[in-house]
């Protein structure tokens, strides 16, 4: 099985470019690139090169332990592991269903870690790129650069970030790697006091995002052309949905589409995700390739994350989120699937107007101060837990021993998900901008711009976060480094080899 | 330091750090400092079990001395440092060996936040295990019905076994090995918790000080905040607690071991 531009005919006699590691993103990949003497691009790979482990050492330990464990993964995104691990260990417990209670924490825990994560992306890391052109000057090309050009929208970005930390600190005790999601339940629920803090910024949040998304769709009125086309390259899309089909992005049922929108199946139970789903690897990535089943893992692939779920689902059940759906929707006038990864950020916005709009619906719920937290039943050895995390569909499924402890454990996270995705963006790119160029640190970012509209969480960890400092080598066919460019905080040197 | 009691007349005194404390006789230095409200910091001290003096964090400079403060009966003429920066580089240098000789991974433990260990190591400002982790291989006994045991996390205070065999009369533990293997152990011929009678209203359940013996299927129930050491430093805790107005989740208020 090979992909245009996966493996080169003969890699010995090709200039090897390497973007490493890839910088605003989360976690540590690289991009390589095989040339010829003439420019041309053969070969266009992302790589995952670390190691992660958790699926092992979780093994031989009690099921309690790894709602909190797990979520060790990221320091971005660690509610979506808290709480897929409890959902999948709800299973175990017997709670099919936890209280009404329990549930209305959940998702605020969610909806505010959906917002908090959506808004470090797009303001801090993915701004700069459509703020000043993906070629700008790379001195200015980063959050610092926005904050000095665009004060306001970075200190809006700022708040609403701060706004998701803090639902998620009254939820699960801290605001990174709290404990508050347990197997059947949550151990707290909210405090009249608590509530009341939330709900008194929220018209100023809801009122950043208008400016956000108003930001966003002018800089796509400038320039249309470039966001429906960058990188694009047409997959299925995969996501949960609720179960009357709305956008629920924390709990529903499977259901995937084609290309071209025409349904591929639906109504999926989460437990029986692995009738539908495989996942294949390959020798160069320590990230698995999953794909649908019954495509086989050629044309399997498909896309996760926000812009397949917001096409993915027939309606957002929240007014001004389902408005601003429609607008994205309409970009596309014979209403054919969107596929445009530039357009990950508008529905990233959008998603973040639909969990200000649910966070402020859950905190008007009397029940989110109730005091029933924990349900239980018979129990059960093995349980599958998915949630819509930021970045996409996250899957945790989990065996337990009547000793109760953790026998299997297999996680497919979000970004897994978009590896043949992003892959493909980067080709994509490689062959509209690159071939037959002579390539600059301008030019490689446009490589970096496919990615990152992904937003993936290469390895989930915040200490590779911020400005990393990029390596560019042009290697000769020996294998010599002819070329070092290197980019260390705001300067690009050229460092002789 | 919080409050201090006021001082009954008329009982003997030695001198804690200049301070004048007034003592029983028969009691230890530990505690006339505790019962005066003055916390020496310790692990495998429990009020309610004979002083043992092998953890060493209690350990003070009498009239020059280094000794356990645990073990020393005080007496009328002692000149007792605590406070020192030499007493506590050492006590730091001790918690930091047994966070190196043992698997003490707080970001996912049920017991971070009530755990003596991780708040002594607070109040000594441990802020990392300094010395090369030697990662022992323990594997856990998940055998019986109702309680976990983490081998991992056990410092050899040595407290449940006193609390078997002293008030369950059950004789459940036991430590084997010398030196550096040292470790606890099971006393049923298969090696399994399942094969003892130990159960959850014994004694032994709730003097670890540490997150070794567990029940089953609770972890985490309280929530961060609520926890023993949430809110304030074991130091004030402790004296809190011994004053009659404990602080933390009651669940975890039993004796000393927590």
């Amino acid at each position: 099985m090979a992909f245009p531009l996966e493996k080169a005919e003969d890699p010995t006699k090709l200039r090897r470019v390497a973007i490493d590691p890839v910088s605003r993103v989360e976690g540590h990949g690289k991009v390589t690139i095989l040339l010829d003497d003439a420019g041309k691009i053969h070969q266009v790979r992302l790589h995952i090169v670390e190691f992660r482990g958790f699926e092992r050492f979780i093994l031989g330990r009690p099921y309690w332990e790894v709602p909190v464990m797990v979520q060790r993964l990221c320091g971005i995104c660690p509610v979506s592991h808290h709480l897929a691990a409890s959902k999948a260990l709800d299973l175990v417990v017997g709670a099919k269903r936890v209280t009404h209670t329990a549930e209305l924490v959940r998702r605020l825990m969610h909806y505010g870690q959906i917002l908090q994560s959506h808004a470090l992306h797009f303001y801090h890391l993915a701004s700069p790129d459509l703020l000043f052109g993906f070629g700008s000057a790379v001195a200015t090309r980063n959050v610092v650069g926005v904050l000095a050009a665009f004060p306001e929208l970075a200190r809006q970005g700022v708040l609403l970030r701060k706004y998701g930390q803090e639902i998620i600190r009254l939820t699960a005790g801290k605001r990174v790697h709290g404990t508050g999601s347990v197997p059947g339940g949550v151990n707290k629920s909210l405090t009249a006091a608590e509530r009341d803090e939330l709900l008194a910024p929220l018209p100023d949040v809801k009122q950043w995002l208008r400016s956000g998304l108003a930001a966003l769709t002018g800089l796509y009125g400038q320039n249309r052309e470039q966001y429906d086309s960058f990188g694009t390259v047409p997959s299925s899309l995969l996501s949960l949905v609720g179960r009357q089909g709305q956008l629920d992005l924390y709990d529903g049922v499977l259901r995937a589409r084609d290309q071209y929108g025409k349904i591929i199946f639906d109504g999926l139970d989460p437990q029986q995700y692995r009738s539908q789903l495989k996942e294949n690897v390959r020798s160069w990535s320590y990230m698995k390739f999953p794909f649908i089943g019954s495509l086989g893992p050629e044309a399997g692939w498909y896309k996760v994350g926000p812009l397949a779920r917001i096409q993915n689902c027939d309606v957002i059940d929240t007014p001004l989120a389902e408005e601003a759906r429609q607008g994205l929707l309409a970009t596309s006038p014979t209403r054919q699937l969107i596929h445009a990864p530039l357009h990950y950020h508008w529905a990233r916005l959008i998603e973040m107007v639909h969990a200000a709009e649910v966070i402020e619906n859950l905190l008007h719920d009397q029940d989110l101060l109730g005091d029933q937290l924990m349900a239980s039943g018979p129990r059960a050895i093995a349980g599958v837990g998915i949630i819509e995390a930021p970045r996409g569909t996250l899957i945790h499924h989990y065996e337990v021993d009547e000793q109760d402890l953790v026998t299997m454990c297999n996680l497919i996270v979000s970004t897994t998900h978009n590896n043949q995705a992003m892959n493909e963006a980067i080709r994509q790119v490689a062959r509209q901008y690159l071939d037959g160029q002579e390539l600059t640190e301008g030019l490689l970012n446009h490589i970096e711009v496919a990615i990152r509209a992904y937003d993936p969480c290469l390895s989930c960890a915040t200490h590779a976060l911020g400005k990393m400092p990029l390596q560019v080598e042009f290697v000769d066919p020996a294998g010599k480094v002819v070329q070092r460019l290197v980019r260390d905080g705001e300067n690009l040197a050229a460092v002789s080899a | 330091m919080s409050d201090k009691l006021p001082q009954p007349a008329g009982l003997p005194i030695f001198l804690l750090d200049g301070h004048e404390i007034p003592f029983q006789p028969g009691q230890t230095v530990m505690q006339a400092a505790l019962e005066a409200g003055f916390y020496i910091p310790h692990l495998c001290f429990h009020e309610e079990f004979k002083p043992h003096g092998s953890c060493k964090v209690c350990t003070v400079k009498v009239n020059g001395r280094t000794v356990a403060s645990c073990t020393t009966a005080a007496a009328a003429d002692l000149d007792v440092e605590s406070e020192t920066s030499e007493l506590r580089d050492l006590r730091k240098t001790l918690v930091q060996f047994l966070f190196t000789e043992g698997n003490h991974f707080c970001p996912s433990c049920e017991q971070s936040g009530n755990c003596k260990l991780q708040a002594v190591a607070y109040e000594l400002d441990v802020l990392s295990a300094h010395f090369n982790p030697i990662f022992p291989d323990r594997p856990l006994d998940a055998s019986h019905p109702d309680v976990l045991l983490d081998f991992n996390r056990c410092i050899l205070c040595e407290l449940c076994i006193r609390a078997s065999s002293e008030v369950d009369g059950k004789d459940v533990f036991a430590l084997a090995g010398r030196g550096i293997t040292k470790h606890l152990i099971v006393n049923a011929e298969s090696g399994r918790l399942a094969d003892t009678k130990l159960a959850v209203n014994d004694k032994a359940m709730s003097v670890c000080p540490v997150g070794v013996i567990q029940r089953k299927r609770r972890g985490f129930a309280v929530p961060i905040g609520q926890r023993t050491y949430d809110q304030k430093p074991i130091s004030e805790v402790t004296i809190s607690r011994l004053q009659g107005h404990p602080i933390g989740h009651a669940e975890d208020q039993e004796g000393d071991g927590r």
